[in-house]
């Protein structure tokens, strides 16, 4: 099992305005004020002129006030939701290429299919998983692909939303 | 002729028509190869440009004006070197949340980001250290995003905005119409307390014995003094300010105690270590102010009042926080505080103050012949009834400042607080006079401090601003001797600004008699056609004073002083408000 981290950590989703320059203050808010990012995801959302970006962050309850009402005076933050308290799903993607010979082929789609995974490019000593799921999932399946021998490895950080009907935008 | 918004106009004039719809009277900066087009349209505008020495000078002006004015003060700048000179006064000027705007030229927007000549990325500099900055890309946005930057400059939580301009921008076309309204979607701070908020508030302190008000330079920005005053005199609650509210409170006035924190009074501190409800308003419990946090005023129940809502709950935990402009949650408390009596508490912090008041040796004659420090600033005080505008540097002069120059008003008290900008002092007494022709504006200044900004000398000259300069003379950074006398075993380590031996008495102390100091502030004023002074000894201080006040050109009056000058009362760096160091003795 993984080590579970000393602080709680929270996940945030924040509306900002698409702008170039906007990643960069939020980046660098937290550099000044030395919080903690675990990941960041980016990307735009059903309104063009609004980015929505998904921070997992580390910290106490007066950390993440602070982190919040910082990220609140940035004049770019539209809105911003923390949702430790909320029901909600959380995903991250990840592209792993494996070490992969004929021997460990069969055992390879085997545990794929398990974490319901998908082989998306093979090579003769090589193929590439992708898979979806909340960081718990996706830690374990790399946990499983390890042993085979691990060449690359890329992931979107996790991005989030709350169940339910209400939007972060109303 | 043509309605506004049929009329095509370059970027160039955009600029200065917003600047002038915006009322700006003075531009305080510097030309360059991609500001041109800029500068070329200000050269028929109403708007005067005081061309300053250094980039730096231009935003510490533009602060001062702004400090003392309350209204938004704008500097300009070239790219690259220029850019990057403004820095020191935007972080300056965000620390203290001081209303500026920055126009800067950039390279052509085909160019950015080539290393192109004089190019520095501007908004990624400025960006940590102002409320918000914009690069112009197409200049259709050039209106609304200068509307916009004194809009946030100027609202909220004041500070300063950065608006980055390429020389294409400047020079294209566009059909243009002054944009009436501003609105940004993110931004809308929160003003009008929250009633429940206000009310436990009003609970709070109807109950109270001991409460105190700890005020700070929000209360002069939000330019809530004289409600400030009127909620103590109904409630009778003692103010405290901080350095950066001096001047909040007539400092005459009966429930003024005076200023706070590491080298504020005891009578000051101690109230804050033993009232039993502090009512923080536009303060933010800097480390300066409160000592050790963990040993600060373990037993009060504590109300803060604030704009930014991030300031609240930052450093210590709050009873009940309020968000608001202090002008409207002033006025709220006015109409609710019933009135009381706190005689007994009064008098016991004015009994403190009594016990250790600020002091010096008056009569004090030591080796050789040498001002009192205290005794300049004293004396100053007397002959301008605390009524000047008096701006400082950064050191043991400016808290003698603080502490022998309580203001009678607000925004007569110009001091770089929050980033402690050394050399901020000169160019900022500049625009304060530019503000204010008619009233006495006065640097007190270090000669550290002095030497970091001396160049805007030839500012003040070029554009007649007279201002004095008083610069307590040391020979060393003296705040950083002192700390090393205190804490480093006497290691005067790189904070000497003289060549030592020759200049010695038998005292090992700088022999007046071997001067000039380098450099000589009076063949230094003199050379720029400024009145040079020099004291030596306290009865030539006052003569010095009236002369200088009464010249016409700017004025340097280097008052020599014993490098050993310490300033107390002292808190030292972590310790407890309780620990707090009277004296030497």
């Amino acid at each position: 099992m993984k080590q579970r981290p000393a602080e709680p950590k929270h996940t945030l989703s924040v509306l900002v305005e698409n702008k170039a320059g906007v990643l960069a203050r939020i980046a660098g808010l937290f550099s000044a004020r030395g919080y903690n990012i675990d990941s960041l995801a980016v990307g735009e959302t059903e309104d063009p002129s609004v980015s929505r970006m998904t921070i997992v962050v580390q910290g106490d309850e007066r950390v993440l006030e602070q982190v919040e009402k910082q990220l609140n005076k940035l004049i770019d933050v539209i809105k911003l939701s923390d949702y430790v308290q909320t029901p909600h799903l959380e995903r991250d993607l990840a592209l792993i290429k494996v070490d992969a010979d004929k021997a460990d082929r069969s055992e390879l789609l085997q545990i794929v299919d398990i974490f319901r995974a998908k082989i998306v490019d093979v090579s003769a000593d090589s193929l590439i998983v992708e898979a979806t799921g909340d960081e718990d999932k996706i830690e374990a399946l790399i946990g499983m692909l390890s042993p085979f021998g691990i060449r690359e490895l890329s992931r979107t950080g996790i991005v989030a939303m709350a169940r339910g009907g209400k939007s972060l935008n109303t | 002729m043509a309605k506004d918004s049929a009329v095509k106009k370059t970027g160039a004039e955009i600029l200065v028509e917003c600047l002038e719809k915006e009322g700006v009277e003075y531009l305080f900066g510097i030309p360059g190869g991609v500001n041109l087009p800029f500068f070329d349209k200000l050269y028929d505008s109403k708007i005067r440009v005081i061309l300053t020495r250094h980039e730096q000078g231009a935003a510490h002006m533009a602060d001062g004006y702004a400090r003392a004015t309350g209204r938004v003060g704008v500097c300009v700048a070239t790219s690259g070197p220029g850019a990057t000179n403004l820095i020191t006064g935007l972080a300056t000027a965000n620390m203290d949340s001081i209303p500026l705007v920055a126009i800067t030229g950039q390279v052509r927007t085909d160019v950015i980001g080539s290393d192109a000549f004089q190019e520095a990325d501007a908004t990624g500099c400025t960006r940590p250290v102002t409320k918000h900055n914009y690069l112009v890309k197409d200049v259709r946005d050039l209106g609304r995003i200068m509307r916009e930057a004194f809009h946030v400059a100027s609202s909220g939580r004041p500070g300063p905005v950065h608006v980055d301009v390429p020389v294409d921008i400047q020079r294209a076309a566009v059909e243009f119409s002054y944009p009436e309204k501003v609105s940004i979607r993110s931004y809308s701070p929160t003003v009008q307390g929250h009633p429940l908020q206000i009310k436990k508030a009003v609970e709070l302190i109807s109950q109270a014995e001991r409460p105190l008000f700890y005020v700070g330079g929000g209360v002069v920005l939000s330019g809530a003094s004289d409600l400030l005053r009127q909620v103590a005199e109904k409630a009778q609650i003692p103010v405290a300010t901080t350095l950066m509210a001096n001047g909040t409170m007539p400092y005459d006035h009966p429930l003024y105690m005076g200023v706070l924190g590491m080298h504020g009074k005891y009578a000051t501190n101690t109230a804050m270590q033993k009232c039993d409800l502090m009512i923080a308003c536009g303060a933010r419990f800097d480390d300066r102010v409160t000592g050790n946090l963990a040993k600060f005023s373990p037993n009060s129940k504590k109300i803060h009042f604030d704009i930014d809502p991030a300031n609240i709950g930052k450093c210590v935990q709050v009873d009940v926080p309020v968000v608001g402009d202090l002008k409207l949650v002033l006025q709220d408390l006015l109409d609710n505080l019933p009135g009381k009596d706190h005689s007994a508490w009064i008098g016991q912090i004015r009994e403190w103050d009594r016990e250790h008041p600020f002091s010096y040796d008056k009569n004090g004659k030591g080796p050789g012949e040498f001002v009192k420090p205290q005794f300049v600033i004293h004396k100053l005080h007397e002959l301008t009834r605390g009524e000047a505008i008096i701006s400082t540097g950064v050191g043991q002069h400016q808290m003698w400042a603080m502490q022998w120059y309580p203001a009678r008003s607000p925004r007569h008290f110009l001091t770089s607080g929050g980033l402690g900008t050394m050399g901020y002092g000169f160019p900022a007494s500049l625009g304060a006079k530019l503000a204010f022709p008619k009233k006495d504006v006065i640097c007190i200044d270090g000669d550290g401090s002095f030497q970091m900004t001396m160049t805007e000398m030839a500012t003040a000259i070029h554009e007649k601003i007279k201002v004095v300069v008083i610069i307590l003379n040391n020979y060393y950074l003296g705040m950083v001797r002192q700390w090393q006398e205190l804490f480093y075993k006497e290691r005067f380590s790189g904070s000497c600004l003289t060549t030592g031996s020759g200049m010695r008495t038998k005292d090992n102390e700088p022999d007046p008699n071997s001067l000039p100091y380098i450099p000589d502030f009076v063949k230094f004023a003199e050379a720029y056609g400024a009145l040079g002074l020099r004291v030596t000894r306290n009865e030539d201080v006052e003569p010095a004073l009236k002369r200088a006040l009464a010249e016409t050109r700017p004025v340097i009056i280097d008052c020599v002083i014993r490098p050993n000058e310490k300033v107390f009362p002292m808190v030292p760096a972590g310790a407890g408000l309780d620990d707090i160091i009277v004296d030497m003795a």
